[in-house]
């Protein structure tokens, strides 16, 4: 966070003297439902010259750039893919803060399920492969009258802590 | 001279970090007594000497002395005595040194209270600390020294960057330092338990404290980082999911699945060899967190090739702890004897359960996090993921676990009843229903997301007080009973109600802040109103004041509500001279959990001001959770069993042992 604060701090100083605004109030369309767009995908935009900020967030200049031709997009009429695309195919892939499911990005995108899924089926496996053994393991544990008397002793000891367990 | 002595303290540390890391091996191994008890002392002293070496840098951040390389670049005479302070940890060389302290003061902790351990154990743990001391000790000295001199010591100092010189800086990075580096403390437990080829469920019980007050500290380190940034950077965001943050989120993740496991190992002795893995994740994801920050591969893949002595140095660090511990438990895990058994609907079923979709998150941010970085170097394409890519796959991860949060502490251990459990929850889920119903009258039209989500937060919040009230038998047995019964109460069971509505309440923060956030951009006179969300805002006037390093532009705003006047706000724009650099602080009027929040941006040619002002509902309640959820911590770790309960259980079981 703190390394977060700092880079904010340098990307103002390196780029603006004086930092503005994220959205400026000259920038904002009249039409409010475009304009909500327009911030919806600013959102998912990446001010490139910024360290993992969006446009709707950063004060860079280029930002700014970036915003106003999302509006213009916008006011020409263009659905919010239409915008996208362009901005992609004029700046690439990076400028997407949410990256498309490709083959460079398999991976990204196909991880958490698969850990989770793998994880399910790494259970439920476990979970049925133990009882077999188990009730093998523990049909012949008879305590000696001697441990009884310590697991008792040791019960007491232990019987405030949690009753309903 | 303060400057040579701190320096020298350090190197003394070092010297007793590597005796440290054999003599109690060799003793433990040996049998001898005396060896393995050198690992306290050593221990002692290196919290002596490294606890020297901090004083000294502060001493020389406090004093200004500007022929120290390091109090030049981030100090200047007339900063505040506070930010002199803070500015020790507030860049790369001191904030490390602040990092091995509190490692030294960890182990400290363990040499000083750890005398009911047993004494190998204690030796294999505080070996295995100081391994870890010893490297980060030698990187400060080859790489980061804070104690460099100038030749030429210039008149003043560069000052510290100005939105650092805040008091989040005085609390943040501590707290946070706390929580990575406590979680030191379970991966040596670990490590000396893969050593011993020994666990049982006392090293559970002393693991446990450990891993929560490591806990405790990170998840407040981490509430107020979100919060600093919140009011400081300007713009009201509070989790921008910037890979520094991810960073801290990942241990954060792998310590509260580590902090469930542990339960479970210690009541039912069962997922030993998971609670080994994950501390073992834990630390590493730490250390994996201070690589990603202090070797600047995160600013760019190519600064970190430019100047790679650093980051080479912490990834070589990272590899062999991260190597050699997985090492030793894929060597070692198998002989650790599993036991205690439970059928799937139980308390440690729902325990693991609860594991699984923890990792799973923590797999995604590190995934996120990574991805780019390794994309980038292996084939040169450049691709973000940021905020949309998490809240896509973050938020179906939480909803499940949510789902389950309240149905554990009501599950028995062993073979529990989901049913009954079900039953029990009746009223949270009827709490719940009426909630979400509610708000999906009032916002009749508007996002159906919300009203569910909110609904999810109030069934976990009633799942904890139906917890409360199931254990204390309220509205089951006389009131009397019931008062008597919930002073009996463990205080932990107390602890896990509190933190499970901790999750609640932040989920409510953070569906009211980014569903119903109001806010008004525009330019404003003298004179003119805004109005957002109900309040009336009048800019009164626009001056200038001079602070002790800075000079600075404040509005004073008028908050009106239904034509009476609340309060006045003065947001302000600073401009510190030195470093040229500019912040904004932003005003905040709190109305029981929503707050008010101005920032200013730049004059217009034609006098008006750019001002951003937003209605933010709830938005307290974001922090409020995560503090509610180290609140319980804290009372779990109060717990008589934790207190007082260790030394019994130890004896006992190492007495079982001798009668196998």
């Amino acid at each position: 966070m703190r390394r977060a604060l700092a880079a904010v701090a340098l990307a103002l100083a390196v780029s603006a003297g004086a930092p503005a605004f994220a959205v400026q109030p000259d920038e904002i369309m009249a039409d409010p439902a475009k304009e909500a767009r327009a911030r919806e995908l600013s959102r998912e935009l990446r001010c490139m010259v910024c360290q993992n900020q969006s446009i709707d967030d950063s004060e860079a200049p280029l930002a700014r750039d970036l915003r106003v031709l999302v509006r213009e997009r916008i006011a020409a009429g263009d659905s919010d893919r239409q915008v996208i695309d362009f901005l992609v195919a004029r700046y690439g892939e990076f400028v997407l803060l949410k990256p498309r499911f490709n083959p460079h990005t398999l991976l990204l995108w196909l991880v958490p399920p698969l850990v989770l899924v793998g994880g399910g089926v790494a259970l439920w496996r476990f979970g049925r492969r133990r009882p077999a053994a188990s009730a093998a393991a523990t049909s012949g544990a008879h305590l000696t009258p001697e441990e009884e008397s310590r697991l008792a002793a040791l019960m007491s000891e232990e019987a405030p802590e949690e009753r309903r367990t | 001279m303060i400057a040579e002595a701190g320096h020298y303290a350090l190197v003394l540390a070092l010297g007793l970090a590597l005796i440290q890391s054999v003599v109690p091996m060799l003793g433990a191994r040996w049998g001898d007594l005396a060896l393995m008890n050198v690992a306290r002392s050593t221990a002692l002293a290196q919290l002596l000497f490294v606890g020297a070496s901090f004083t000294a840098l502060v001493m020389l951040h406090v004093t200004s002395d500007f022929s120290v390389v390091n109090v030049f670049e981030n100090s200047h005479s007339m900063k505040p005595l506070i930010y002199k302070i803070t500015g020790v940890w507030g860049n790369h060389e001191g904030s490390m040194l602040l990092w091995v302290s509190i490692l030294a003061l960890f182990g400290g902790l363990v040499a000083a209270f750890g005398s009911n351990l047993p004494l190998t154990l204690r030796a294999h743990v505080l070996a295995v600390q100081a391994w870890i001391a010893s490297a980060f000790y030698l990187f400060i000295l080859l790489t980061s020294n804070p104690f460099l001199r100038i030749a030429n010591p210039p008149i003043e100092g560069r000052d510290l960057n100005p939105v650092l010189q805040d008091i989040g800086l005085a609390v943040h990075p501590p707290m946070l330092y706390l929580g990575y580096v406590g979680f030191s403390i379970s991966f040596s437990f670990a490590v000396a338990a893969l050593i011993e080829g020994r666990i049982d469920a006392a090293w559970a019980r002393w693991v446990r404290p450990w891993t929560l007050l490591a806990w405790i500290f990170l998840t407040l380190g981490i509430a107020m980082g979100s919060y600093w940034a919140y009011y400081e950077l300007g713009w009201g965001g509070w989790w921008f999911w910037d890979p520094v943050e991810n960073a801290s989120l990942m241990p954060w993740l792998a310590g509260t699945a580590l902090l469930h496991s542990a339960v479970v190992m210690e009541k039912r002795n069962a997922l030993k060899v998971w609670t080994i893995l994950l501390s073992i994740l834990t630390f590493s994801l730490s250390l994996l967190g201070t690589f990603l920050v202090r070797s600047g591969v995160l600013t760019s893949v190519h600064a970190f090739a430019t100047d790679p002595a650093r980051g080479v140095f912490i990834l070589l660090i990272l590899c062999l702890f991260i190597g050699g511990s997985l090492s030793l438990y894929a060597a070692r895990a198998s002989s650790l004897k599993q036991g205690g058994l439970f059928a799937p609907i139980s308390r440690e079923g729902a325990l693991v359960l609860n594991n699984l979709f923890l990792t799973t998150a923590c797999a995604t941010v590190f995934i996120g996090t990574l991805y780019p970085l390794a994309l980038e170097v292996l084939t040169g394409d450049k691709i973000s993921v940021g905020a949309p890519f998490f809240n896509l796959t973050f938020a179906p991860l939480f909803v499940p676990l949510m789902i389950a949060v309240p149905f554990g502490p009501l599950l028995a251990w062993k073979r529990g009843d989901l049913l009954g459990a079900a039953q029990r929850l009746t009223a949270a889920g009827i709490a719940a229903l009426i909630a979400i119903a509610v708000l999906w009258a009032w916002t009749r039209g508007g996002s159906s997301f919300a009203p569910l989500a909110i609904g999810l937060a109030v069934f976990v919040i009633g799942g904890a007080l139906t917890d409360l009230a199931e254990r204390t038998g309220l509205f089951r047995l006389p009131f009397g009973t019931t008062v008597q019964r919930a002073r009996g109460l463990p205080r932990a069971a107390w602890g896990t109600a509190f933190a499970h509505a901790g999750v609640g309440i932040a989920l409510i923060g953070i569906v009211c802040e980014t569903t119903w956030n109001s806010e008004y951009i525009g330019t404003m006179k003298p004179g003119d109103v805004a109005k957002v969300a109900g309040y009336e805002l009048k800019l009164d006037d626009i001056g200038q004041r001079q602070g002790p390093n800075f000079r600075e532009m404040v509005a004073r705003f008028t908050v009106g509500l239904d034509g009476k006047s609340l309060s006045v706000m003065t947001p302000s724009k600073r401009n510190f001279t030195t470093r040229g650099a500019s912040t904004t602080e932003a005003a905040l009027l709190t109305r029981g959990a929503s707050q008010l929040y101005i920032s200013l941006g730049d004059i217009a040619a034609d006098g008006g001001i750019a001002v951003r002002i937003y209605h933010k509902p709830m938005v307290l309640l974001i922090w409020f959770g995560p503090v509610l959820m180290a609140f319980g911590g804290f009372l779990s770790l109060s717990d008589r069993r934790l207190r007082v309960g260790a030394p019994k259980p130890a004896k006992a079981a190492r007495a079982l042992q001798a009668a196998e």
